[in-house]
């Protein structure tokens, strides 16, 4: 597989595998660190590539299982870092600032769902993603996901819902 | 898009038994302008995933064609040996008398050696009488000049 064929399998979803490592890790040099690293596993597979039924799936899984090593592994010390100054954020000038965009509010919202309802939904919801397919990527049962982005919605609005009621926390 | 269709969506949408087509039925709605009063609460999070979609992967990844240069440093290696092998021809170790010959050899040819060598000292001796008869004949040869 020459290198421009690769470029072409991968181009279509190298977006949604960032957007993904971006949901998982939240840190965007995190993310794109992640996704390079993904491509390039990738590419020292190109050979094999073409027997994948779905390239996507697979690098989808791949970038899934990679961002929840990292966040697992101890180099993702820095990554808890993000999230409390994400949090912390929101009492400084700059976090009120972006607090009156209320869409950030829903990135602010989705960063403190638990990593599988982030997952179900950046993939349903950003992505589009068929319920088949999800099944597959997280290897969930249907009532799984079903509930879990039942869930996930639910709070996201109850979380905005607050946000709005009291304005600016 | 008749309201109440609307609010049956939404509420389909966070039961999640909406498909694919109605929940962009929802995004298509909720981007417009025209969003019922009591719907607006909702539009931040429609909005935003139409929004985090738009993200981008610009990050250029380096996919050179990985050319394994160190594969071929070993097989340089092995041709540089093999062609130093077959031109190699060892220079052959400084043969001894020890080698050829037994000490007994050895022994008996150093005897003749001497004995030669004793024979030869005898005739260099006799020489010396040579050198005398010369000395005088020269001295009659100066005398007759």
């Amino acid at each position: 597989m020459k290198q421009a064929e690769f470029l072409n399998t991968v181009l279509p979803f190298k977006d949604k595998l960032f957007r993904m490592a971006k949901r998982l890790l939240v840190s965007t040099e995190e993310a794109e660190d992640a996704t390079q690293e993904i491509l390039i596993k990738l590419w020292s597979k190109k050979n094999k590539m073409e027997s994948y039924k779905n390239v996507e799936a697979f690098a989808m899984t791949m970038t899934k299982n990679f961002c929840l090593d990292r966040l697992k592994s101890k180099q993702a010390g820095n990554l808890k870092l993000v999230h409390t100054n994400y949090t912390d954020a929101s009492t400084s000038l700059q976090g009120q600032l972006e607090a009156k965009d209320s869409i950030n509010w829903v990135e602010r919202i989705m960063e403190e769902l638990p990593e599988q309802q982030k997952m179900v939904l950046q993939l349903r919801d950003v992505e589009q993603y068929e319920y088949e397919e999800i099944e597959k990527l997280l290897d969930m049962k249907p009532t799984a996901i079903r509930v879990a982005l039942s869930r996930a919605r639910k709070t996201v609005r109850e979380k905005l819902m607050e946000k709005h009621n009291y304005g600016i926390a | 898009m008749e309201l109440h269709n609307i609010e049956k969506l939404i509420e389909k949408y966070f039961e999640a038994t909406t498909t694919v087509a109605e929940e962009e039925t929802l995004r298509t709605y909720f981007s417009g302008d025209d969003i019922a009063p009591h719907l607006e609460q909702h539009a931040p999070l429609f909005n935003y995933f139409t929004k985090a979609k738009e993200e981008r992967f610009t990050k250029q990844v380096p996919l050179k064609p990985r050319k394994n240069y160190l594969k071929w440093v070993s097989v340089a290696a092995i041709a540089v040996f093999m062609v130093g092998l077959y031109f190699y021809r060892p220079t052959p170790a400084p043969v001894t008398l020890a080698d050829e010959y037994t000490p007994e050899e050895i022994a008996s040819a150093k005897e003749a050696l001497a004995l030669l060598a004793m024979n030869f000292n005898k005739g260099t001796e006799q020489l010396n009488h040579l050198e005398e008869f010369e000395k005088t004949t020269n001295k009659f040869l100066t005398k007759n000049n």
